[in-house]
């Protein structure tokens, strides 16, 4: 049995994805600017698939949602919009957001550092969520933007995002939100919270790999990153990818309906793999379950490296991940670990386990019997559970986390 | 970067089929104990090396005879990945038969060799060879404990790059010898820096006592001290070539006070050296006049060629006045 529990990285393109998007290859395959039927024939497609996308998001008719080519572009493209528009050509100097942002949004900012732009980057407290009042504490009237995720892709923990919205609603800043981790996992309601800008990612939920969104609410200024042929309104030029967006808004219509009974079964399968992990001695799991996405785990377990598991669940032909699938090739402990404040031994331990909707009863079955499997093998081979203890003077000198 | 840079590389696929064998069987994962070692009339040495918070743990049990220094068994705990798991392994079965003297030859080198399928080709991705050092380390401590010495006595020189095994001196006389100036330099000559990346600057995977970075530096401050000081000494036998610019613009100063000024000066004019500027073919010297002698017609022919061929005579025969 092969077992994908790695779907915070990305996930399956659902079949009836690929069946909504087939005959946008080479049967409707005309530009959509164009005046002929060719081009014309795209449009009633594209028209539903901004509705499905609407729909899903509980969006305004007056707000504007632009199809990207993922959330890395839509993230830098608030940034660097926002640093142009506020920072260079306005009087604001400041952008506030989270030490356990996603790369795209944390490299993005580093480099406007850079550029001069100050930067605060909040900790998060140890249930790995940045609180509102800490927000709210570090806005000045010389901030422009504030850049905090809605779920965690590490621990799928959720942020305060509707208290965060409030609070830059009253100070007049700027709010973004990478949803990447929320949008087809948990409501996300856009009349509810109030949010002036939301990247999304297709392939999170179920829709291909190439293709995202950025929500602008009530179609706000917000200077292009692509300049050409003043597609989406002149808001982000290039050809509209068609069996993409069609690809997008099936998957989120998909991802969204009925989304709480979907919640209920992922939920379930995860929390019976949680509780079957957390038997296991020496263990802990990242954040309260009740405020995490439904389908992730981050578990901790003493004695075992994330990279020697992560090689015995593959051998078991299970897929996981030891936090960012970005940051695999990395030699560093997981950074959110680090954040949280887990006790250091912990930070090189971590496993993450994401379910989808796709993940079976049989799978999670199969995965509690290989991972106790390989926790047993690994922790008798560990040094951390070894008997005979080092001879006086062989005892090890306490190794030094080296933060950057 | 290139073609081949553009995609990520596989980091498993790079381990050699040994590395995966040890890792999913390692042959000497266990350990001794005080009895068994007693029983057999023997000494155990047990040595710790890492610690989980480093991501990175090894304990080495070694059981040795006392009346010949062999190493006769040894075994080995792990917290790690697969090539410190395999790494582990392979080093004991390295010290196994050794003398306690030989094993301390063992460098991280040697078990890295071991771990490869055939010689040319490495058995870990570059970041990974520095799991391989922590059989080094380890074994140097096991080493002092049974010799009752300080495992740092092992060490014959100062190691900067520890998967490379490259020491400090030979560092600075690479860098010396073939003028090197940038660390991508380095890493081409010796490959230190080429590994875990700990030793080029603060802020790697672990912390270091020398850096790439300070060394390149401080090599580079020391050879144009060296350059100054020969310059110097040359300038002071009088070679004009030899010596720093600094010199040559008070010597030419110098010069033209001793023999020009006093002339321009009768004729209400001066000059001033503005730059020096030394060539492969000439000595430019940049000069500007002052005065009368500015716009004065003989001045860009009969007293340039007088200011010329007085520096010339006295100091370089390749020196050209240029005015401007």
């Amino acid at each position: 049995m092969l077992v994908y529990l790695d779907n915070n990285a990305t996930t399956m393109v659902d079949p009836l994805v690929v069946e909504a998007m087939g005959p946008f290859f080479s049967e409707i395959y005309g530009n959509p600017n164009s005046l002929h039927k060719f081009g014309t024939a795209s449009h009633p497609a594209l028209k539903k698939a901004m509705d499905q996308v609407y729909m899903a998001l509980n969006a305004s008719d007056n707000d504007d949602i632009i199809f990207t080519s993922c959330a890395t572009e839509s993230n830098n493209w608030v940034l660097k919009s926002v640093y142009l528009d506020h920072i260079v050509n306005g009087d604001k100097n400041h952008i506030i957001t989270t030490e356990v942002e996603h790369p795209s949004v944390l490299a993005a900012c580093r480099a406007l550092e850079e550029e001069g732009v100050k930067v605060t980057y909040l900790p998060v407290n140890n249930q790995g969520v940045v609180e509102a009042h800490v927000v709210r504490s570090f806005i000045t009237d010389k901030t422009a933007l504030v850049s905090v995720m809605w779920a965690s892709n590490e621990t799928g923990m959720i942020f305060p995002i509707k208290e965060i919205g409030e609070i830059c609603k009253e100070k007049g800043v700027l709010f973004h939100t990478d949803g990447v981790q929320a949008v087809g996992k948990i409501p996300v309601d856009l009349q509810d919270v109030h949010v002036d800008f939301l990247s999304m990612s297709a392939h999170k939920f179920h829709g291909p790999k190439g293709v995202g969104a950025l929500y602008i609410k009530d179609s706000q200024p917000l200077s292009p990153l692509l300049h050409g042929g003043e597609h989406m309104g002149g808001r982000r030029s290039g050809t509209l990818n068609v069996p993409y967006i069609v690809a997008m808004g099936k998957a989120i219509e998909l991802a969204t309906t009925n989304i709480e009974e979907k919640i209920t079964s992922i939920r379930a399968k995860r929390d019976r793999l949680e509780d079957a992990l957390l038997e296991l001695s020496d263990t802990f799991v990242v954040g309260d379950r009740d405020n995490r996405t439904p389908n992730t785990i981050l578990i901790s377990i003493r004695g075992v490296e994330g990279e020697g598991m992560l090689w015995d669940l593959n051998n078991g032909q299970i897929g996981a991940s030891t936090g960012s699938a970005c940051a695999s090739e990395d030699l560093q402990a997981n950074t959110v670990m680090l954040a949280i404040g887990a006790d250091s031994e912990l930070a090189h331990t971590g496993i993450r386990l994401s379910l989808s909707r796709f993940t079976t009863d049989a799978e999670i079955d199969y995965t509690i019997e290989h991972f106790k499997k390989a926790v047993f093998r690994l922790r008798a081979i560990s040094s951390s559970f070894a008997k005979v203890g080092p001879t006086p003077g062989g005892e090890s000198k306490e190794c030094e986390l080296h933060h950057h | 970067m290139a073609k081949n840079d553009l995609l990520g590389a596989s980091l498993w696929d790079a381990y050699s089929n040994k590395v995966t064998t040890l890792m999913n069987n390692p042959q000497h994962q266990g350990e001794i104990t005080e009895e068994e070692a007693a029983a057999h009339g023997n000494r155990l040495i047990v040595a710790d090396f890492g610690a989980e918070s480093c991501g990175d743990a090894v304990r080495l049990y070694w059981e040795v005879d006392p009346k010949t220094d062999v190493i006769v068994n040894s075994k080995f705990k792990s917290f790690g990945c697969g090539t410190a798991i395999a790494s582990s392994d392979i080093m004991t079965e390295l010290c196994i038969g050794k003398t306690v003297q030989e094993a301390v030859k063992i460098t991280n080198i040697d078990v890295e060799f071991a771990l490869r399928d055939n010689p040319e080709t490495p058995a870990v991705p570059p970041q990974k060879m520095h799991c391989s050092v922590m059989a080094y380390d380890v074994i140097k401590k096991a080493a002092g404990l049974y010799l009752g010495v300080d495992s740092e006595t092992f060490e014959e020189e100062i190691i900067v790059c520890e998967c490379a095994r490259v020491s400090l001196r030979t560092l600075q006389e690479v860098i010396r010898l073939n003028d090197l100036t940038t660390i991508e330099q380095i890493t081409d000559y010796t490959k230190a820096g080429g590994f875990c990346k700990s030793c080029i600057k603060p802020g790697g995977h672990e912390k270091r006592e020398y850096y790439l970075v300070d060394i390149l530096r401080d090599t580079r401050r020391e050879m144009d001290e060296e350059k100054m000081k020969a310059a110097a000494d040359a300038g002071s036998k009088g070679s004009f070539e030899s010596m720093t610019l600094v010199q040559q613009i008070k010597a030419i100063d110098a010069e033209i006070d001793e023999s020009v000024r006093q002339f321009l000066i009768m004729d209400g004019g001066d000059m001033e050296v503005i730059d020096v500027k030394p060539g492969d073919e000439y000595i430019d010297v940049y000069i500007r006049y002052l005065g009368a002698c500015n716009g004065c017609a003989s001045s860009a022919t009969g007293t340039l060629y007088a200011i010329e061929s007085t520096l010339k005579e006295k100091l370089s025969k390749k020196i050209r006045v240029l005015p401007i």
